[in-house]
């Protein structure tokens, strides 16, 4: 071809269509994980003081340095830029108590990233939601640091607790003790957050705040939040109904179940996690009605207060197998092999039908 | 596939209609034009001219008996230099016909309005015509316009969507050709036997909308009715318009006549209500020419076969080194490797990209977001079909129903991960549809 002579151009890119794609690539939507975190470290910062933002802080940079050093160590491409590392970093900071010791924080944030993520493969290839297990890791490698709850600052100047006290429980430690009948807070208080628990999970207007910029932005979508947290408040409702607790009535009880521990922060941020949860609508739904059980099921018959984040470890080991089941009746797979095989049963029967008659 | 609600899932893709107030330019007969024998999707036409013949414009100047197959014409008057074969955007191998103008543009004698009587006559004077789906399909419309079960036929669908960003050509195939749309669709309809025709335009098109709507008032056309689409991608592909339009489910595989649905493209329309009046068959195209590497976009009209680079230097040249040039649209349109390709009678748009537009972003893992499955118009689940592909399960390619895929590319626009996801449905396509075949023998 002549192709100097009439100076066409040759030689462009050629590539399969389409040839544009959409700019909210994974880092970005790992940025708008992290804004939709931004409200409950504020919250956490005024009620805990500034050493709850500095282990939100650092712990984002553990995180972020446990995954750079894996990466240079195993000579793999760095793949921190994606901020999936500090989102892991920041949940789990957010679920430690404000005065937690740094050294085992870092601890936490390495388990998490190396030994789930890394290891596993990466981003996408985690089976569990990482910075569960790094806190299931620290709850039973530290006990005590992990359930040593300290006031709020309002908690403190409400003088309630003692002048020298800077410790106290938690509302649903209150409740497994016995308690909660005269227990100092309202349900006005832990929707605004005044209460003893983890730095980021006790104010709920801030999570809510966070989780519903999160399902407008559809970056997260709301079937688990609201199936996990309806399942929670509709079961507590029928218990308490018939369990009843001292001074708070069947309903009051319901909403103190949702709004105490981990709940909200674990359903708008934890258990939506991409990786770990299924990606039909159809299984997303039984994924938040399977953590909302196992939640209450914990709190009521287990020996732990909480169970929030062992109940979202349970359902992200049942996610392969809900995504499957949810694949099979969507597209109609199970339904197609049942008639199939009557379809292959009748014709086996016609078959012998034929054979004695011939005989 | 789960349907049922009142609009299939889209995306916002952007729409970029830069072009759209601009009015389509005559573009001059150009020095060369290569006419290709491959203009519909069946056989290739066997040329009837040899090098040294002089032709005219409208002339027939290739033909075929096999089934799926149009004539090709000569879109100008002039004399025949030579046949010659190139590879094509696909790339297999194309017959051209080249002809170099004598700039005159004389049209074929004895050209006049067909004269039918009956739907037999009106579909021989449409394979005469040369049309095929301008749409980008390149099916040829007699075969469309002649359903098995033409009694059942309720419903002429005209698409005016134009859901692919940039391409405004159908647009101002509307303005400029309204009166052609409308005739055209009348005789869709008198000669399938519609009771019903509507014209679909997406709602970011109001002035069309309002056109439409004022002409067929005062022409007193009742019949014919605009349905504004939403403005959202891919409204416009055939399946997902009978739904919205008709909100019957149309699978693949399966005809839209046997709906009693037959859709046909804006521009085909206006070409038949054209060649209905004056009988000059299809030798020219509007075309929309845009892009951060072509100096002045606009719509131009083209005579076939005319090369990218003509059309690209009437549009005032590149104005910085374009690194990619596609054919149609940036969803589906096909990226040529050489700009010495000539312009068939499907091709809407060519637009050059040099900057981050031209860019191939870079793949990294999947997060299991699941946003290609709320991007799927039908539903379907691209992550799992790239993961059973490269596991070469073909029989969970089959149980995911990965044969519904249109690959409109809504999976791989929305994949935040940048995973190739439509190019791997493809592959996925493929691979079963290579098993059926090995089963058949």
């Amino acid at each position: 071809m002549p192709s100097t002579e009439n100076n066409f151009k040759s030689g462009l890119m050629v590539s399969a269509a389409p040839h544009f794609v959409t700019k909210l690539d994974t880092q970005k939507t790992m940025m708008y994980v992290l804004i939709g975190l931004a409200p409950a470290a504020v919250a956490s910062t005024i009620l805990f003081g500034f050493g709850a933002l500095l282990r939100i802080i650092l712990g984002m940079i553990f995180a972020c340095a446990s995954e750079w050093c894996y990466n240079k160590i195993m000579k793999k491409p760095q793949t921190i830029q994606d901020l999936s590392c500090c989102v892991t970093g920041a949940i789990l900071a957010m679920n430690v108590p404000s005065n937690f010791p740094i050294w085992m924080l870092a601890v936490g944030c390495a388990v998490a990233i190396i030994i789930v993520k890394c290891l596993y493969g990466g981003i996408g290839r985690n089976i569990a939601n990482p910075a569960l297990v790094g806190r299931a890791v620290l709850l039973l490698s530290w006990t005590s640091s992990m359930t040593t709850w300290p006031l709020t600052r309002f908690q403190r100047a409400s003088g309630l607790y003692g002048a020298d006290a800077v410790t106290g429980a938690t509302p649903l430690g209150d409740l497994a003790a016995g308690n909660l009948g005269y227990a100092n807070y309202s349900l006005l208080d832990m929707f605004l957050g005044n209460t003893g628990g983890a730095l980021g999970e006790t104010c709920t207007i801030a999570i809510l705040i966070g989780g519903i910029f999160l399902i407008w932005k559809k970056i997260i979508s709301p079937i688990i939040p609201c199936s996990f947290i309806g399942t929670v408040f509709i079961i507590s409702l029928v218990y308490y109904a018939f369990n009843p607790n001292g001074v708070y009535n069947a309903f009051q009880m319901a909403i103190f179940s949702i709004l105490a521990g981990g709940v909200m922060f674990g359903a708008f941020f934890c258990a939506t996690d991409y990786v770990t949860s299924p990606i039909l609508e159809r299984g997303k739904l039984v994924f938040g009605i399977g953590c909302g059980a196992l939640t209450v099921m914990i709190r009521i018959l287990g020996s732990y207060p909480e169970g929030v984040s062992f109940a979202i470890l349970l359902m992200n080991i049942f996610t392969p197998l809900i995504d499957r089941w949810a694949e099979r009746s969507f597209y109609g797979i199970a339904k197609r092999e049942k008639e199939a095989k009557k379809a292959a049963k009748a014709a086996a029967a016609s078959a012998d039908t034929a054979k004695e008659a011939a005989k | 596939m789960s349907f049922g609600k009142k609009h299939l899932s889209s995306i916002d893709a952007g729409h970029y209609k830069n072009t759209c107030d601009s009015a389509t330019e005559v573009m001059p007969v150009p020095k060369v034009v290569k006419l290709s024998m491959s203009e519909n999707i069946g056989a290739p036409c066997k040329p009837l001219v040899a090098k040294g013949d002089s032709v005219k414009v409208g002339q027939k100047i290739g033909d075929t008996d096999a089934f799926l197959s149009v004539p090709v014409h000569s879109s100008v008057s002039g004399t025949v230099t030579g046949i010659e074969t190139i590879r094509n955007g696909m790339g297999g191998m194309d017959t051209l016909v080249v002809i170099e103008p004598d700039g005159r543009q004389e049209l074929m004698e004895g050209l006049h309005a067909p004269e039918i009587s009956d739907q037999p006559g009106f579909i021989k004077a449409m394979r005469e015509s040369g049309l095929v789906g301008l749409g980008g399909a390149s099916f040829p419309s007699w075969v469309k316009f002649n359903p098995k079960n033409l009694s059942e036929i309720t419903t002429v669908i005209v698409n005016g969507a134009e859901c692919e960003p940039f391409i405004t050509s159908d647009h101002r195939t509307m303005l400029e050709d309204t009166q052609n749309v409308i005739d055209g669709c009348l005789a869709l309809m008198k000669y399938l036997g519609a009771g019903d025709g509507y014209i679909a335009i997406e709602d970011n098109k109001q002035n069309a909308i309002d056109k439409f709507t004022k002409m067929l008032k005062e022409q007193n056309i009742a019949n014919i009715h605009v349905f504004p689409l939403q403005a959202r991608y891919p409204k416009g592909a055939e399946r997902v318009l009978i739904y919205e339009v008709t909100g019957r489910k149309c699978d693949a595989g399966v005809l839209p006549a046997s709906l009693g649905v037959i859709v046909s493209n804006i521009t085909s329309t206006a070409f038949v209500g054209q060649y209905l009046k004056d009988g000059i068959p299809l030798v020219k195209k509007r075309l929309t020419v845009d892009g951060d590497a072509v100096a002045q976009p606009k719509n131009v009209q083209i005579p076939i076969g005319a090369l990218v680079s003509d059309v690209i230097a009437f549009c005032g040249g590149y104005k910085s080194e374009p690194k990619k040039i596609l054919l149609g649209g940036p969803m589906m349109g096909r990226a040529i490797f050489s700009d010495e390709q000539p312009l068939v009678k499907a091709n809407n748009a060519i637009l050059a990209f040099t900057g981050e537009q031209a860019a191939i972003p870079e793949e990294t893992a999947c997060i299991n977001c699941g946003r290609c499955h709320e991007a799927c118009p039908f539903d379907l689940l691209p992550t799992k079909f790239a993961e059973a592909y490269e596991r070469k399960d073909v029989q969970m390619l089959r149980d995911l129903q990965v044969m519904q895929c249109m690959e409109c590319g809504s999976c791989s626009f929305v994949c935040p991960a940048h995973r190739p996801l439509a190019f791997m449905n493809k592959l996925g396509k493929a691979m079963v549809k290579e098993a059926d075949r090995n089963a058949k023998h």
